[in-house]
């Protein structure tokens, strides 16, 4: 029995260095990024920074942004929805393998999301000839953005509904079907109401990488300023300038969407923890 | 039987022909318009084998080093209650929230060396930024959450009687640890660590920025597709990222092997 008394007096020192220490390499790693966005925009000064930010090309690179996710999150969440019902309402062959290319981007380099969009899409692509026949723009435009954006982020509302429909199971629905309501009447008043936050959950995620995302867009983008720049393109553009003041002034936009994906994604979690797929319960 | 079986997987299935299989299925095809021959030539040139090597060999060095760094994060997060545990906790996702090219030109900042950390490794000799060890340090910020998040359910289910046991037969401390916990934890670590070595092989925005990207030095694996392009490879690009997806592949084939393996021997 010493050797439990022992160990037990020594616990909570140990806890307190090991506590000390997570918080030290969050700091370190994570947390001192973050500040520096935020402390290098502001170097220069407010002024400075809100010059970048009011910046035509800043702006043109936020409605861009903003136009890009905006086409991006409806077609992934409309194809989660489907995918998902399939997926956990019926049985069928090859199951497996759907879901295995459903999940397939994930594991994908971002670069190669934008390079497979120039194979096809580009002036020596599959389809490269006859688009310039035919005077239809897609790589150095914004299909091509909005093509390399869906392809980066198409898992991610279907992953948050399947694992969650398949726990919740048929029978509200089957249910309702018996008392003679419609397939879409059962759709709109049990399946949705039961799948809306882990939906949103989905679609916030889904946004949150649509907007930030770099390395497929900046493939197709061709980075025409105020034209195909993203916002994080023009974070790239300004920073290979030399501009860091409006690099991190734009990186901070950025930053602060992060943070407030960040903020809602763990209210989800907290609130509606017994909505959500088993893996976003803490 | 419920409707809408045949209207959901036709969505299901145009979204995915289009959006994912046709794509890839030009990244498979295209290589082969140079041949084999041409195909291993462009693959063996020693800066595209040189950025390879540098691409997969770090993502391996910076998921040995989240091992530790996530064993220590989900422990104390799951196991200890202390002030400003669940904003810590939120905060480990970060990396996934912060968009890379913004983690990109920070850490650059930070490690350059005029940086606040940058200048303090210059002063013992040390380069960061724009060299093999800034890659690292940003190959390391995006793959940590990656482990802590497979650790963490783990750790919670983990049977405290299990440890409690041990303890009463006077285990100490450390064995507990090593001999209780770990070979428990080491399915959901492996897992982990190469959910972190698959995202790091293929970053580009958190690394295009640190890396400084001289040829033959510090060039990564996705950068060399970008250049690629630019010069209007389209073949060549598309062998190194075809190259790319399948020593991920077979990498992923080999670490499911070992967590197989670990599961079966922390379940005896």
């Amino acid at each position: 029995m010493r050797t439990t008394h022992l160990a037990q007096s020594r616990l909570p020192v140990l806890a307190v260095l090991l506590v000390l220490a997570s918080v030290a390499v969050m700091t370190l790693l994570v947390l001192l990024p973050l500040f520096t966005v935020f402390h290098d925009a502001l170097s220069k000064g407010v002024g400075k920074y809100l010059a970048s930010i009011r910046d035509p090309d800043a702006i043109s690179a936020v409605k861009l942004t903003l136009l890009v996710a905006a086409i991006a999150v409806p077609i992934n969440a409309a194809f989660g929805v489907a995918a998902a019902w399939c997926v956990a309402r019926f049985e069928f062959r090859g199951k497996n393998a759907l879901l295995t290319l459903i999940d397939l981007p994930f594991s994908m380099s971002p670069v190669v999301s934008g390079l497979v969009w120039v194979l096809l899409f580009g002036a020596q692509g599959w389809f490269g000839e006859w688009l310039i026949d035919h005077g239809i723009k897609v790589i150095f435009a914004t299909t091509g953005l909005v093509l390399a954006t869906v392809l980066v982020t198409f898992p991610f509302v279907a992953r948050e509904l399947i694992p969650l429909m398949q726990d919740q199971g048929s029978d509200e629905e089957v249910a309702a079907l018996t008392l003679g309501a419609g397939g879409f009447t059962t759709f709109f008043r049990i399946t949705l109401p039961n799948i809306r936050w882990a939906l949103l959950y989905g679609v916030l995620l889904c946004n949150a990488r649509a907007m930030g995302e770099f390395g497929a867009v900046s493939v197709v983008s061709g980075h025409i300023r105020g034209l195909t720049t993203t916002l994080p393109l023009h974070v790239e553009v300004l920073y290979n300038d030399y501009d860091f003041v409006g690099a991190f002034a734009a990186a901070s936009l950025l930053a602060s969407l992060g943070l407030v994906t960040l903020v809602l994604k763990t209210a989800l979690e907290w609130r509606h923890a017994g909505e959500l797929s088993a893996a976003r319960r803490h | 039987m419920l409707p809408g079986f045949g209207l959901s997987l036709g969505i299901t299935l145009f979204c995915l022909g289009v959006i994912v299989v046709l794509p890839l299925t030009a990244l498979a095809v295209r290589p082969w318009e140079l041949g084999l021959d041409g195909v291993w030539r462009a693959l063996s040139a020693p800066r595209v084998a040189a950025a390879l090597r540098l691409s997969f060999g770090l993502s391996a060095l910076a998921a040995l080093l989240n091992a530790p760094l996530g064993l220590l994060l989900a422990w104390t997060l799951t196991r200890y209650r202390f002030p400003g545990r669940r904003i810590l906790d939120a905060l480990v996702d970060l990396p996934f929230a912060l968009p890379t090219a913004v983690a990109g030109i920070a850490l650059t900042a930070i490690y350059a060396p005029n940086g606040p950390l940058g200048s303090l490794l210059m002063r013992v000799g040390i380069k960061a930024a724009y060299s093999p060890l800034g890659i690292f340090i940003a190959l390391v910020f995006i793959g940590l959450p990656f482990v802590v998040r497979s650790l963490q359910p783990v750790l919670q289910d983990l049977d405290a009687e299990v440890e409690e046991a041990a303890q009463t037969l006077g285990a100490s401390a450390l064995q507990r640890a090593v001999r209780v916990i770990l070979p428990a934890l080491a399915p959901a670590l492996v897992s982990g660590l190469s959910l972190a070595f698959a995202r790091a092989v293929g970053e580009y925005g958190s690394v295009v920025f640190i890396a400084g990207n001289l040829p033959m030095k510090t060039e990564i694996a996705p950068l060399i597709i970008v250049i690629k392009l630019e010069q209007y490879d389209y073949a060549g690009a598309a062998a190194v990222g075809l190259a790319m997806v399948a020593i991920a592949f077979g990498s992923l084939i080999l670490i499911n092997a070992l967590q197989l393996f670990l599961a079966g021997r922390g379940r005896r």
